[in-house]
Formats: C-alpha cells, structure tokens, sequence
C-alpha cells in the first residue's frame, strides 16, 4: 500500500477569491460535455470545464471574466451538479482551479465525488448566499474563506453558518476523504460480510 | 435484533453493513458492481498506483456501452478514441480477472440492461457501477446507485464504500393507467410533482397498483429515472413477477435451488407497517402521455397542456422557466402538440427493452417516417436485438423509414457518432434533455415515451398517441 497516515491531507479550510456561475439545475453535461469524455486520464478535463456555456456566453462566462481569474472558490445556485454521476466535473472544476464549492444546494453524487476529491460542497442559507453572491459580484478580489472548522463562511459579505454533513466534514477535516485506506482498514470483515450474504458464492481475493 | 418492520431499503443496509466508520458514514459491502469504458479506466490506473489488486474480481463485471458505434462495430472502431477506451477497458478487465460482456460474448448492450438479462441483478443485492442510471436495477428490489470513479477505485480495491444511510420516501402510484400512458410517463409524473431536486437525501420506494401491475421491463424505466428526481436510487419490492423473470437467467441459479433463493428474495420485500421517513400518493388514472418542453426532466407536461409563462410559475422556477424558453426558442403559451421535430431517437437504458421497441413498433405500422425526419431505433443489448430480429420488428421499423441500429446508449448521450446537429429537435425515450445533451451544444430534446417518439416520427411533429389506431 502506497498510502499511509503520513500522506493524509487535512482539509480544514479553503481560502481564496470566489467566482459566481448563477443559476440552478446545472447539470454535469453542462459542466463536462460528454464529448470530452473520450479519453482514459483526467488529465486534459480542466480546459473544458463549462465549455459549451463559455462558447454560448462568448466571452462573456464568468470563468472567461477576467475579474475571477485564479479564483479557488465556485459559488453556484441549487441543485448543482446534477445528472450523470461523472467525475469527470468535479475533475474538470478542480483542475480549473476550484477547491471548495459554496451553494444553496448540491446533487448527491455531485457532492460525494467531491468528497473523494477533498473538495467542500458547503451550503448556506438563500440570504446569506444572495448577500455572498453581490458581494463577490461587487468586489471579486475580496478573499472568501470556508472554513470547515468553524463551519462558517467568511467573506466582506459577513460571517455565515456553512451547513455540510458531519461526516464528510469528518473526512475533509481528518484527512480521511481518500476513503480506500480506511475501507482496507476492515481487513478481513469486508470478507466475513461477503460470506454472510446468500449471492457472493466465491469471495477470492 | 428487534422485530420491529423494516423496510428492504433497512434491510439491504443492515445485511451489506461490514462496519460503521468513525465519521458516522457505513462501510458498505457491494454485492455486485458494474463497470463500463468510461467511468472506470482512472479507477484502474489509481488501484495500480496505490499497488491493491481488485479485491473480488468475480463481483465485478463489464461492458462496453457509451462509445460503442451502433454501425459499424467491427474492429479496430473507426474512432481512435473510442478504440482507446474499449482496447483500454479489455486490457484491465483481462489483467484484473474480470468477466467482459463485450461485442464478442453476444451478451454486450448498456450495462443497466444486461444487468437483468444477464440475472446479474437480483434482490436484496447492493449494486453500484459509475454510471448513474445505475438506479434501474432497484427494479428488482436492490439498492443500486450511481458512483463516481475515485468510488469504483473503491469498490475495486475493497468492494466496499463508505456512505450515509438514506430516507426512504414511498411513492404510491394508485389507480389505473389510461391506453397509452407509460411507464415513462409515470416516472416523468413523479418528477414533475416532486422536482428535479426532490429527492436529495432520499431513496425512493415506488408502489401501489399501478406499480403492482407493471412488467419488470416497465418498473426498469421507473427506477431508471428516479435520479432525474435526485434521488439516486429507487426501487420496487420484490414480487411473483420480480422472481419469474430471473427464472433461468445465466447468473440465477438452477431449478434444484431457485426456489429457495425466491424465498429469500421475496423476504427482502419491505414489512407491512414499515416506517417511511416519507409518503407521496400519485393518481395514475390521472396521468397523460407525458413530454418535456425544457431543460431538465422536471420541465415535463401532459400532451394536452400548454408550454408554462414565466408569469404562471412559482417564483422559484421563473429564472429556470426564462432560460428554458429561450434555449427551446419555444412560446409560452404554445400547445406542445404541434411541435415540430427533425429526429426521432428510441432506445436507452430507459426505454430501450423489447418490450419498449414493441408498442413502438405497433404505432411505426400505422405509418411511414416524416419526410425530412431522420429516425433510429437502437435495441438496448444484442440479445434485445436478437428478440427484436426474430420478432419481425427490425422489418416494421424499417419499413417504417426508420434506421435499425446495434446496440449501444447511442445518441442519449452522444458519445458515439450519434449526435443531433445544430438546432435539431429531437424526439427522444431517452432520460436527459439538457442543454447540449444529445451531441450537439445547441441540440433540443424532447422526452417521451417510445410510442410517441414513434408517433412523433411519423406526424413529423409531437402527437398523442392515444389518437392513433393502433389496432391494439
């Protein structure tokens, strides 16, 4: 095994300016377009992110505005991120430059890709995130700071409660969202559990 | 343990739980796991890096679906790209020790449709796969859903994950389904009652007698879309029908055994008195041949309606409703009947089974193909397609001016050659119509049942097909 308590990274917070992409419903096609996905490594996703939508915008999307050049935080409406379970877009977003997302509300297996990647999807009140969204909007060079810890939100937009599951805040904080090790970890249960069900005839190893 | 009810979806957890993790999340043991071409090949190169070996290669089985052409699939595909992946694909399933279903085997088609051909799928089972369709195969009473691929790394190094229990909300669909709605119709129903959103956090437990009465082919389309509502997965307790299909499936055991094996699968089925975290009740007498005139599977109506106004709209949804319009170029207001269309597409993992390709082929017997519309029904799995052959219905369809196609998930997503061009309008049985969905990155998508996308092949334009004779 090639990873060990030594290498564990510990996300307790991500500060950095923000970009705002508004909206809701944006799905995972609109973030990656399939198109995109013809390849075997991640390596290439960053330069597509958004693609179409920055080709239909002209210029004019936010990850084109210079204003939000090297921004490490998305802030986005509801639902982000849903439809196909791709990796492929918190991938395309990470390698973009994001770390951490902050929105009104995340599709599930949008967020826990995330999680695997040690990105926070961290959500906020409608006000709060209407306030935070002017305030970036109004001066994007302002730092954004989420700060798993304190589970807050600290922009010149004010201090917010930053709501994210327990768990997953665990994970980020503890430097357990690589979740293989702490699967392996169980050893020989994962094999008691496979004997115990009536479908796994021959759990080899 | 306690008597108290449980519901399957507690009872799958309960028997795939190896152990609870300090966050609070489950290490979930998955029983079967599902790979295809695209979701997986970075999996392997990570499990190869960190240097663990697939821990139950005999758990974890392939197909090829996304990028497959449905032409021309001979070999080396006239795609580099695509070759890569499938050659890619072959060599980590031939280096792991994992069963390939590809073109060769005679068994290859969409990994959701396989699945349950193969009797890979059967319940009270944990399935995952990278792919987030995976909710189809809740059909048969397992908890499946869809992953990302740092996910499938886990489930090859370990075949577990971790992850937090859901609620289950219960949605009865009651009453009786009017001639000529669908399957389809009712999950788009659902989806239009509980929003695109909804069902975050849930899974979904569909029931009641119209869910009672459907084949297991019709509970697949249900299933299969309860993640356009959010909710990653959804399913139907297992009945008389759920263990009559499985009957000699190849991964279903032999008659000396399968009684037994019944038994059990019939026990996973929820208790009566169960706690759901949640109860919707649908009337399924009330629901209409459904279409989307929008964005996303939510912006869904009855073909008798009209298309919404932003004024008509909830606060909430008028920005969406705005931004649906404009990249529909469609008019408020307008009746959706009358919507002209350039391409009609049947198939998916939605609506891509024999028994969808057979009302279709019933209403493509009425007519001929629109001139100027290009139409293509691609079968699900070459065994659909042997179905579909011996059947006669390559012949109806053809005859019909539709292009008759291998299989594969074809223009649903576009990563092969199918794909709309430009503007297009799209009649579609598939699951998605956002933006750029369907190849083209100012495509248009509407879905709806196989039978009307047939129907709207032949008018030319959306109809209801509860106006054609089918002579049914």
């Amino acid at each position: 095994m090639a990873t060990n308590e030594d290498v564990l990274v510990r996300i307790e917070s991500v500060e950095g300016t923000a970009c705002v992409v508004r909206g809701d419903d944006i799905d995972t096609d609109r973030i990656i377009p399939a198109r995109f996905m013809k390849v075997v490594t991640f390596d290439d996703m960053g330069r597509h992110a958004f693609a179409d939508a920055r080709k239909e915008a002209k210029g004019k999307h936010p990850l084109d505005d210079p204003r939000y050049s090297g921004a490490s935080i998305l802030v986005v409406g509801k639902n982000f991120g849903c439809g196909s379970s791709r990796e492929h877009a918190p991938q395309a977003l990470m390698r973009f430059g994001f770390q951490a997302f902050v929105g009104a509300s995340f599709a599930e297996i949008f967020a826990g890709n995330c999680t695997a990647l040690g990105l926070p999807c961290v959500t906020l009140a409608e006000r709060d995130l209407a306030k935070l969204m002017d305030s970036v909007e109004l001066d994007p060079a302002q730092t954004v700071t989420v700060d798993l810890r304190a589970k807050q939100v600290r922009s010149r937009a004010g201090e917010m409660a930053a709501i994210l599951p327990d768990g997953v805040r665990q994970q980020l904080v503890e430097g357990t969202w690589d979740a293989t090790r702490v699967l392996l970890e169980a050893g020989d249960a994962i094999e008691r559990t496979a004997a115990s069900l009536p479908y796994v005839e021959m759990p080899g190893r | 343990m306690s008597d108290r009810p449980r519901s399957l979806f507690q009872k799958v957890w309960e028997a795939h739980r190896v152990r609870d993790l300090p966050t609070g999340q489950t290490q979930l043991f998955i029983g079967t796991h599902l790979i295809h071409e695209v979701t997986s090949p970075q999996a392997f190169a990570m499990i190869r890096e960190l240097g663990v070996p697939v821990r139950f290669p005999n758990r974890t089985f392939a197909t090829v679906d996304h990028i497959i052409p449905t032409d021309d699939q001979s070999r080396p595909l006239a795609d580099d790209l695509a070759e890569a992946m499938m050659g890619e694909l072959e060599r980590n399933c031939r280096e792991h020790g994992v069963q390939f279903f590809g073109p060769e085997s005679g068994a290859q088609g969409i990994v959701h449709v396989i699945g349950p051909e193969l009797g890979l799928t059967q319940p009270g089972q944990t399935i995952a796969c990278g792919d987030s369709h995976t909710s189809t195969h809740g059909a048969f009473g397992a908890i499946a859903f869809g992953i990302g691929t740092s996910q499938v790394r886990d489930v090859l190094a370990s075949q577990c994950l971790a992850i937090s229990p859901l609620k289950v909300r219960r949605i009865e669909v009651t009453g009786k389904l009017a001639p000529g709605v669908y399957a389809k119709d009712v999950i788009l129903a659902i989806i239009r009652k509980l929003g695109v959103n909804g069902g975050v956090g849930y899974a979904y437990e569909y029931a009641g007698p119209v869910i009672d009465a459907m084949s297991m082919e019709e509970r697949m389309t249900v299933c299969n879309m309860s993640i356009e509502g959010g909710a990653r997965c959804g399913y139907v307790n297992p009945d008389a029908k759920t263990v009559e299909y499985l009957r000699g499936r190849r991964f279903t055991p032999d008659d000396a055994t399968f009684a037994k094996k019944a038994e059990g699968w019939l026990a996973m089925a929820s208790d009566p008195g169960c706690a759901y975290d949640d109860v919707v009740t649908i009337d399924g007498s009330k629901i209409e041949p459904s279409v989307t005139w929008g964005i996303h599977p939510g912006h869904n109506l009855g073909v008798s309606e009209s298309i919404p106004t932003p004024a008509g709209v909830r606060d909430d949804e008028r920005a969406g409703v705005e931004e649906a319009l404009e990249y529909m170029d469609f008019v408020a207001g307008a009746s959706i009947a009358g919507t002209k269309i350039d391409v009609a597409f049947i198939g998916s993992c939605t609506n891509g089974r024999i028994s969808d390709l057979r009302e279709a082929a019933k209403v493509a017997k009425t007519g001929h193909v629109k001139a100027g519309v290009r139409a293509l029904v691609v079968p699900g799995s070459m065994a659909v397609q042997r179905e579909a052959e011996a059947e006669g219905l390559d012949e109806v369809f053809r005859k019909a001016g539709f292009e008759w196609r291998e299989p594969g998930c074809s223009m649903c997503l576009a990563m092969n050659p199918d794909k709309l061009r430009g503007r297009e309008v799209c009649a579609s049985s598939s699951n998605r119509n956002f933006k750029g969905r369907q190849g083209s990155p100012t495509g248009r998508t509407l879905l709806m049942s196989p039978a009307m996308v047939a129907a709207a092949a032949i008018a030319g334009e959306v109809v209801d097909v509860r106006e054609i004779a089918t002579g049914d």
